[in-house]
């Protein structure tokens, strides 16, 4: 028997979200076409609209549907650079070396693309915000700032920024802010209404709907260009046929998930606190990478030094126990981590990393089939390290 | 036995990893990531360590329900392989570098990782076959099919490395049996190209590539007598036994072509002279080793086989260990064999060892 404990790169389908996409699927309409059948798609999509707002703390008329968090992203950062600079120049973007590619590269893509000026926001050795660093770039750089893009919780390792700080200081020069919010909605409290965003990216997947399906939050009064054009759905921001069904299946799961977060926060940390106290028990050179700041309670990220990530990840995955180490590329290389190295980690320390993360259907026996598998996989791992060099 | 099957992407290691499952081993598929900046696809021929070739090996584990991991040698592949490509070519010699990866990274560091991590033995798809003696020792053997032979580029194995590789394909009669193999396994790779040339030079152009690797200095163009020529632009533009491009205004006193004879990058000269120069009668190494079990009194001449290049020019010859060094008598002359390359030493099918060439004898000075 398979454990699955890995649920940060995607959770598995929640019986409620399959519910809820079925039922979609059994009506065929196009939910713009004005017969009532149509009408009626459409108000299976509206609900979900509802449903993602109440759910998100926001307006109805902010969520926009599309096909994932890096669409989301993307038309987020872009979207709001492009509006920036059209009557004005701004060309600087700020954010931090610890996001996920869907921004980093689009941020990248801005650099290389579209002349914009990167100023990376640094992290402390746990990936904590320099905040410091970011107040006195927006005092000294405001008029330039086209758009601050940083994550609400990190994906790998878990940390929680403070969103609302940043936008206070950064909306007070009437600068836009996006944060990807995909490993933070659903496992802890989100307020869009209290946070002060601009935008804001939530991923279906992450929350146990299928993948495929994302919102993008727009804040009402915020302007921005649209990646892709055509029927002028969603605001226009989103040409093309709604695909309800997904839409509904997120909500679904998405509220499902809101319900739990206190159970999360509870039981589930206790379990996450239980994994880690027991890994330090078999294994004391073991470092719990992100101790001390504040993190999500269903995510352990350790470091196990001397050891590959590769070595360790196929020797839990042959003993049956599914981990990440948190970043591969297309090729599947398990590289070291970006994350890790944004955090002043040695390329080493990056390479012996492993997040382990826990989702809504985890239990105690899970958690327990991992620890007993650590210990001879560290072992193992070790010594392919040693004659590795 | 617990089996890693080295997985490239093409069909020859698919198939030996689907033999290795079919033959009752518990076999996980493994894809050698050697470049930190794969390719999205391949072209042409060449080329491996691309997303295409990754993933190509997975689908091929998932038609023969087995795991598949990347691992990354990358590192390693540089500094063992490359960069060691890279300073050969800088000291005048012609190194092999399928070879080297053979010794340092498929059986080395890749084979300590897997018996570290468990394994019994890693499985590849080279044509060639590991048999026991008697006594239980492992020997290498040349593949049934000679055109497909790579008992050459495995001849650097040593007895602790042959006896944990297996090679399921060296008892096949034809390449050709292993594409209708794959195909009628279902295997998507069956009539994927094969690759023949040097898989991180993506372009094929060995000396371009080099040429953006290591800074030209110009130099001589002199004959055997020293006298200068011409002027190059650079020694690694020059390989021993070229002719063409040498670009000497006058000719020769014979009238006959000259061809590069040696290469001495320190005094940044090429040596050209007559073809019947470029034979050589006597090889010579430091760098030996014994492929299995060494055989008894080395230092007395034994009559062997000996093969310069992957496929080809297998001549009689006698090899014995004189002075530290293992040295070749060809009984036939060679043309154009370059310090760097590898000599392996044969009897009858079996490889009995291997020396990287440090010095050549002329047959012309042999003669004299």
């Amino acid at each position: 028997m398979k454990v699955f404990l890995d649920h940060a790169s995607t959770t598995p389908l929640r019986p409620v979200a399959k519910k809820a996409m079925m039922e979609g699927l059994e009506i065929a309409a196009n939910p713009s076409s004005v017969h009532s059948l149509g009408q009626h798609t459409r108000n299976l999509l509206e609900d979900a609209r509802d449903s993602i707002a109440a759910s998100l703390d926001c307006n109805r008329s902010e969520v926009i549907f599309n096909s994932g968090g890096t669409e989301s992203d993307n038309q987020a950062i872009k979207g709001l650079y492009w509006q920036r600079n059209k009557n004005a120049s701004r060309k600087v973007v700020i954010s931090s070396k610890t996001e996920h590619h869907a921004v980093l590269d689009t941020v990248e893509w801005l650099e290389s693309h579209e002349g914009a000026e990167i100023i990376w926001i640094d992290v402390d050795s746990v990936g904590q915000l320099d905040y410091q660093q970011l107040e006195s770039v927006i005092q000294s750089r405001h008029d330039q700032i086209a758009v601050i893009s940083l994550m609400w919780a990190n994906n790998e390792t878990g940390v929680i920024h403070d969103i609302p700080r940043v936008c206070e200081m950064a909306n007070q020069f009437g600068i836009p802010v996006h944060s990807d919010a995909i490993a933070a909605a659903g496992h802890m409290p989100i307020s869009f209404k209290q946070s002060g965003l601009a935008a804001m990216t939530v991923s279906g997947h992450k929350l146990g709907a299928p993948i495929g399906v994302a919102v993008l939050i727009v804040g009402r009064s915020v302007k921005l260009e649209s990646l892709v054009h055509g029927g002028g759905q969603e605001r226009a921001m989103r040409s093309g046929t709604m695909n309800y069904p997904m839409a509904m299946s997120m909500a679904a799961a998405l509220k499902q998930a809101v319900a739990e977060l206190d159970w999360r926060e509870k039981e589930l940390g206790e379990l996450r606190d239980y994994l880690e106290t027991e890994v330090q028990k078999r294994i004391p050179e073991v470092e719990i990478t992100v101790q001390g700041a504040n993190r999500l309670p269903d995510n352990s990220h350790m470091i196990f030094p001397g050891c590959q990530g590769d070595s360790l990840l196929f020797l839990l995955d042959i003993a049956g126990v599914e981990v990440s180490t948190g970043s591969a590329c297309q090729a599947g290389v398990i590289g070291p981590s970006h994350v890790l190295l944004g955090m002043g980690k040695t390329e080493e320390e990056a390479n012996g990393c492993l997040r382990i993360t826990l989702g809504y259907n985890s239990t105690k026996a899970d958690v327990d089939k991992f620890l007993g598998a650590i210990s001879p996989a560290f072992t193992g791992a070790k010594r392919a390290g040693l004659s590795a060099r | 036995m617990k089996v890693l099957a080295a997985m490239s992407g093409g069909v020859d290691s698919a198939v030996a990893a689907a033999r290795a499952v079919e033959a009752g081993h518990e076999v996980v598929g493994v894809h050698l990531a050697l470049s930190r900046m794969p390719g999205t696809l391949r072209t042409g021929s060449r080329g491996c360590c691309t997303i295409e070739d990754s993933m190509d090996a997975q689908r091929a584990c998932n038609k023969l329900g087995i795991p598949f991991y990347v691992w990354d040698f990358s590192e390693r592949f540089k500094q063992d392989v490359v960069d060691d490509f890279i300073a050969e070519y800088a000291a005048g010699r012609t190194p092999n570098p399928c070879m080297r990866c053979n010794e340092k990274i498929k059986f080395a560091a890749l084979m300590e990782k897997a018996l570290a991590l468990g394994f019994d033995a890693i499985c590849t798809g080279h044509y060639a076959s590991v048999e026991f003696d008697e006594d239980g020792n492992p020997e290498l053997h040349r593949s049934l099919e000679m055109a497909k032979d790579q008992s050459y580029v495995l001849g650097v194995l040593r007895t602790d490395q042959l006896q944990h590789a297996i090679f399921p394909l060296g008892k096949t009669a034809s390449k050709d049996l292993i594409r209708a193999e794959a195909d009628q396994r279902g295997l998507s790779v069956a009539k994927k190209p094969d690759s023949y040339d040097i898989c991180f030079i993506p372009e094929g152009d060995t000396r371009d590539w080099l040429g953006d690797h290591l800074e030209a200095e110009p130099g001589k163009i002199v004959d055997q007598d020293g006298n200068e020529l011409a002027d190059h632009d650079g020694t690694i533009g020059y390989t021993i036994g070229q002719r063409k491009g040498l670009r000497i205004g006058k000719p020769a006193a014979d009238g006959k072509p000259r061809y590069v004879l040696d290469i001495r990058p320190k005094e940044r000269e090429v040596v050209v002279g007559p073809q019947d120069a470029l034979q050589i009668s006597e090889i010579s190494g430091e760098r030996f080793s014994w492929c299995g079990i060494a055989p008894e009194n080395t230092d007395q001449w034994l009559s062997v086989d000996c093969q310069v290049r992957a496929h080809g020019d297998t001549v009689p010859a006698e090899m014995a260990i004189i002075d530290g060094s293992m040295r070749i008598r060809l009984s036939e002359a060679l043309y154009g064999v370059a310090p760097g390359q590898t000599a392996v030493v044969y009897q009858g099918t079996r490889v009995l060892g291997q020396t990287t060439i440090d010095e050549t004898v002329s047959a012309q000075a042999a003669n004299v």
